[in-house]
C-alpha cells in the first residue's frame, strides 16, 4: 500500500494530528485535484491589484516630491544630498511592505489550514518555477498578488494558460524589466530620436530570455541569441499602466487603471519576427501570444517541465522513465497540468521511500504548524523574517530561476542547527501541553521508526520530546 | 584598624632574615590570590604560538606557516605569534612566561583522552574522577577557595570535594547540550544527517568561541571573568573553556583568530582585575601539541609536545616560572630529534611546570602540591 507518510509529506504539506488515516492515499490525492480551492479564505480577504498599485504609485510620488524638495533646498540653502529623508522613505515604503507581509501571512495561513495540501504544494511549485523576487522594489507589493492571481487560478489548466498569466502579471513585467522595453523602431522610439534631445530607450531582452531559458524550453535547448532578440521585440508594447517609468506612461489607454497590464501599440516593434525557424507575422499583442503558445507546446518545454516535476516528487535525479512518461503525457495532452499530476500520483517512482527529499524551510515550518494546527508562530508581522532567518525568504529567491530543488539546497549544517533551535523554541513554548509520544504516530504514520519512538520515550521532558520529533529524520524529509 | 598578617609580620619581625621566615608566613597576601585556568581544547599548536624561529630545522619543516612568525622576539630561539600583542607586552613587563616542549603523561593522540589526562592530572585517561584544580582547592584557605567555571557544567579539572559554581552566559545557543547529544544519537545511522549534524555542532562550538568576532568574543569572555573574580565575594579560582584549536586545515587564519581572541581574553583579565592582577596567575594549557611538519591542507595534525603559557603580575617577582622568560630543554626540530619522527619531543612534564607555578603562587610546599595535584607524577 502506498505510504500515508509519503502522501502527506512528499505530495502534501504534512499531516495534522486529527487527519484521518486513509487506506487509499492515492485516491485521497486525486480527490484533492477536483476539490482544489484557488481562493481560500485568508487569500480572499486581501486587497486586490489596484490597492497595491496605489501604494506603489504613492511611493513613487513621494520619492519624486522628496527629490524635488531636496533640489529646492539645494537652490535655497546650498545644502547637500538629494536622498529622501529616511523617515519619509520608511513611511511611504510601509504601505508596500504591508501588502507583502499580509500576503505572506495569508499564504502561510492557507498552507497550514488547507485540508487539500497537494494542490497547495503545486501552487508553491509553480510560483517558484515562474519566480519573481521581492528584492526589486516594484515587486515587493505585487509578489503575493502574483501568486494569488496569476498562478493559483491556472495550476489545474493548460501550461500555456499558466505561462501567459505569469508573463502578463505586473510583478513579472516589472521584475524582468519588460515594462521598460521599447521596440527600437517603434513609433515612440522614432519620435524620441527625431526630437534628438536624448537617447531613445531601447529593447530589454530580460523577460524574453528568461521565458525561453527558465519558464519554457530550458537552458541550451537550441534557441539562439537572435531568437531571444526577436522574441524581445515581439514582447514590446506589453507594460504596466501607471507604474513603469518614462515616455510610455503618456500613451496609456484611457480606461487603464494603475497596475493594469496593457498593450501599447506605439511601443511595439513593427514587422514580422522569426523565432526558432518560424515566422510570426506583424501584429499587436496577438504576436506575443502566438509565440508563447508555441513555446508552451514545444518538445523542449515538455521535457523541461517533466524533469522539474519529476525531481520535485521523486528526488534529485529522477528516473528517465518517469521523465519520459510525463513528457509524453505533456505532448499528448498539449500541456494539461492535471493530467501530469495524475501521472505523478500513479508513478511508482514517486512512492519509493528512497531517495527521500529534504524539506525546504517553508515545507518544514508549514508541517510543524500543521502537526498541531498552530494558527501562527508569533506575530504576523514576523512571518517574513522567520523564513528569511531559515534561509528561504518568501517570494525572494534572489533570481528568476527560483530556489533550487535539490537535497543539497536545503540540507546544510547551519540550516539544520537553525531548525533544531527553532524546534526547541517552539517546543519550549508548548511545553507539556502536547505529548509527542502520542503525536508522533499520528504525524509520521508509517515512517515512525523505533529509534525515533525510543528517543521520544526517553526524552527528559515533554518539550524535549516535541523538539526531537520535529528534528527527527523522517520529519525533516519528505 | 585591622592590619594584614603580612603587614604585622613585616613590621614585627624586621630583625629576622627574610630567608628564615617560613613560607607559610606569607599565606595571606594583600589581596586574595587568584587563579585562572584557560584550557585550550583541541590541541593548540605550540610551535606556531611560541615559534622556535632560531632552530635551524624550523623554516624548512614549517614551510608556509613559518612565514607567519613575525611577532615579538622572545630570545635568540623563540618568537611569539604576532596575534599575541598583549602577551608580548606582558612578556616585556616580565608578567608572562612560556614553557616549551612540555606534555602531560599522555602519549597517544586522542583529544578526549588527552583532555581527560590534562584535567584529571592522572597518568592514564579516565584514571581520575576528579581534577587537579579541584584537588588544589583542598589546599587553599577558605578565602581563596571560591571556584567557578564559565561553562554549562563543571569541567573535570574543577571536580573534587569542594563545591564549584558554573556560569553560562545567556548567549549560549537555544539548543541545549543534552538535546544536541540526543540528536547526535538519533542521527548516528543517517548517512545524510550524521555528517551534517557533526559539522553543525562543531561550527556552533566555534561560533561561541574566543576566535569569533575579530577577537572581541575573547575580550568579552575576559571581561566577564574579571567581573566575576573582582568582587570581595567573587570567585578566586576560575576555569575558562576555549575550543577551536584543532587546526588540521587552513591553520594560518584560524590560529590567528584563535590567538587574537586569547590575547584579548588575557588583556581583558589584566585590565578588569586591576590591582588584583598582581596576585593573579593565569595558566593556559592544551592536551597535546601538533605535528612539526605542515600537512597537505595548510594545517597540522595531532602531535605531542606543545607550549604552556603563564600570565600574571606576580610573575615579575621571579620564582620557578618567572616572567620574561621562555623555559625549555629544547630537543630540536630535526627529524632525528622528533618523537616518532613527527612530533615535538616533550622534554619536561607539563604537570611539573604547572605544579611549580602553583606552589610558588600560593606559597605552598611544592612536594605537597605535586602529591595532591599530580599524585602519579
Amino acid at each position: 500500500m502506498p505510504s500515508l507518510y509519503l502522501a502527506a509529506n512528499r505530495f502534501g504539506l504534512g499531516r495534522r494530528f486529527d487527519d484521518p488515516a486513509t487506506d487509499d492515499p492515492q485516491a485521497w490525492l486525486l480527490r484533492q485535484l477536483d476539490d482544489y480551492d484557488p481562493v481560500p479564505v485568508p487569500i480572499a480577504a486581501l486587497p486586490g491589484r489596484a490597492a497595491i498599485a496605489a501604494a506603489y504609485v504613492e511611493y513613487q510620488d513621494d520619492r519624486r516630491a522628496m527629490r524635488r524638495n531636496a533640489l529646492d533646498d539645494v537652490a535655497q540653502k546650498d545644502g547637500t544630498g538629494t536622498a529622501m529623508a529616511p523617515e519619509l522613505q520608511r513611511l511611504s515604503r510601509s504601505a508596500i511592505r504591508t501588502h507583502y507581509v499580509d500576503a505572506a501571512a495569508a499564504r502561510l495561513a492557507s498552507a497550514v489550514a488547507t485540508p487539500m495540501p497537494f494542490p497547495e504544494r503545486l501552487v508553491h511549485f509553480w510560483s517558484n518555477h515562474f519566480a519573481v523576487s521581492a528584492d526589486k522594489l516594484p515587486v515587493i507589493g505585487f509578489a503575493g498578488n502574483y501568486e494569488f492571481e496569476a498562478i493559483r487560478p491556472h495550476i489545474m489548466g493548460k501550461f500555456s494558460d499558466l505561462l501567459i498569466a505569469a508573463v502578463r502579471h505586473p510583478a513579472m513585467l516589472l521584475y524582468l524589466d519588460q515594462a521598460q522595453s521599447f521596440g527600437p523602431d517603434s513609433p515612440v522610439s522614432d519620435r524620441i530620436r527625431a526630437r534628438g534631445r536624448r537617447q531613445a530607450p531601447g529593447l530589454n531582452e530580460n523577460l524574453a530570455r528568461e521565458i525561453m531559458e527558465l519558464h519554457t524550453l530550458g537552458v541550451r535547448t537550441g534557441y539562439t541569441q537572435a531568437d531571444v532578440t526577436a522574441f524581445a521585440k515581439v514582447l514590446t508594447g506589453l507594460t504596466v499602466a501607471g507604474l513603469g517609468r518614462g515616455a510610455g506612461q503618456r500613451l496609456m489607454p484611457a480606461g487603464a487603471a494603475d497596475g493594469d497590464t496593457v498593450f501599447i501599440a506605439p511601443l511595439h516593434e513593427p514587422g514580422a519576427q522569426s523565432i526558432m525557424g518560424k515566422r510570426y507575422a506583424q501584429g499587436g499583442a496577438d504576436q506575443a501570444e502566438a509565440v508563447l503558445l508555441d513555446l508552451a507546446r514545444h518538445p523542449a518545454t515538455a521535457r523541461h517541465i517533466a524533469t522539474k516535476l519529476a525531481r520535485h516528487f521523486s528526488g534529485d535525479t529522477p528516473a528517465p522513465a518517469l521523465v519520459a512518461r510525463l513528457e509524453a503525457d505533456f505532448l499528448r495532452t498539449g500541456g494539461d497540468l492535471t493530467s501530469l499530476y495524475r501521472t505523478l500520483v500513479a508513478a511508482p517512482e514517486a512512492w519509493a521511500a528512497d531517495p527521500a527529499m529534504f524539506k525546504s524551510p517553508w515545507d518544514w515550518t508549514v508541517s510543524v504548524m500543521r502537526s498541531l494546527k498552530l494558527p501562527a508562530l508569533g506575530d504576523r508581522q514576523n512571518v517574513p523574517s522567520l523564513f528569511t532567518q531559515l534561509g528561504q525568504p518568501i517570494w525572494r529567491p534572489g533570481s528568476p530561476a527560483g530556489y533550487d530543488d535539490l537535497v543539497a539546497t536545503w540540507a546544510g549544517s547551519a540550516a539544520l542547527m537553525q531548525r533544531v533551535e527553532l524546534a526547541s523554541r517552539i517546543a519550549g513554548r508548548i511545553g507539556d501541553r502536547v505529548d509527542a509520544r502520542q503525536l508522533a504516530p499520528l504525524i509520521l504514520a508509517d515512517a515512525l521508526t523505533t529509534q525515533t519512538a525510543q528517543a521520544l520515550a526517553r526524552a527528559d521532558s515533554p518539550g524535549q520530546a516535541l523538539a526531537l520529533l520535529y528534528a527527527s529524520p523522517a520529519f525533516l524529509r519528505r | 584598624m585591622t592590619l594584614s598578617r603580612r603587614h604585622m609580620l613585616i613590621s614585627g619581625l624586621t630583625v629576622v632574615a627574610a630567608g628564615a621566615v617560613p613560607r607559610f608566613a606569607y599565606a595571606a597576601a594583600a589581596t586574595p590570590r587568584r587563579l585562572v585556568f584557560v584550557i585550550q581544547r583541541g590541541a593548540a599548536d605550540g610551535l606556531a604560538i611560541v615559534a622556535p624561529t632560531g632552530d635551524p630545522a624550523y623554516a624548512a619543516a614549517r614551510g608556509a606557516l613559518a612565514e607567519e612568525a613575525g611577532g615579538a622576539s622572545l630570545n635568540g630561539l623563540f618568537t611569539l605569534h604576532p596575534a599575541l600583542a598583549a602577551g608580548a607586552g606582558l612578556y616585556r613587563a616580565k608578567q608572562a612566561h612560556f614553557a616549551h616542549s612540555v606534555a602531560t603523561a599522555y602519549r597517544d593522540r586522542s583529544h578526549f583522552d588527552g583532555q581527560n589526562v590534562l584535567e584529571g592530572g592522572g597518568s592514564r585517561p579516565y584514571e581520575k574522577s576528579d581534577g587537579w584544580v579541584g584537588r588544589l582547592l583542598t589546599l587553599l584557605p577558605a578565602a581563596e577557595r571560591e571556584a567557578l567555571a564559565i561553562a554549562p557544567a563543571v569541567p573535570l579539572a574543577l571536580r573534587g570535594s569542594a563545591p564549584v559554581a558554573t556560569y553560562a552566559p545567556s548567549r549560549l545557543p537555544q539548543a541545549d547540550a543534552d538535546l544536541i547529544a540526543r540528536l547526535s544519537a538519533l542521527y548516528a545511522d543517517d548517512a545524510l544527517l550524521h555528517p551534517l549534524w557533526d559539522s553543525a555542532v562543531k561550527t556552533q562550538e566555534l561560533a561561541g568561541d574566543i576566535g569569533g568576532n575579530n577577537g572581541r568574543n575573547g575580550a568579552d569572555l575576559g571581561k566577564l571573568a574579571a567581573s566575576l573574580m573582582l568582587p570581595a565575594d567573587g570567585a578566586r579560582v576560575m576555569m575558562i573553556e576555549t575550543g577551536g584549536w584543532d587546526t588540521h586545515s587552513g591553520q594560518r587564519g584560524r590560529l590567528t583568530a584563535q590567538l587574537r581572541g586569547l590575547d584579548q581574553l588575557v588583556g581583558a583579565l589584566q585590565v578588569g582585575l586591576d590591582a588584583a592582577w598582581n596576585d593573579t596567575l593565569v595558566v593556559v594549557a592544551t592536551e597535546f601539541g601538533r605535528t612539526v611538519a605542515v600537512n597537505g591542507t595548510g594545517g597540522t595534525d595531532h602531535g605531542t609536545g606543545s607550549a604552556a603559557m603563564f600570565f600574571g603580575g606576580a610573575l615579575a617577582g621571579g620564582g620557578p616560572v618567572a616572567g620574561g622568560m621562555v623555559s625549555a630543554d629544547w630537543p630540536g626540530l630535526s627529524a632525528a630529534n622528533r618523537l616518532d619522527g613527527r612530533d615535538l619531543k616533550p622534554t619536561r612534564s607539563l604537570e611539573s611546570v604547572i605544579g611549580a607555578a602553583i606552589a610558588h603562587h600560593y606559597a605552598l610546599d611544592p612536594a605537597r602540591v605535586m602529591r595532591t595535584l599530580y599524585p602519579d607524577a
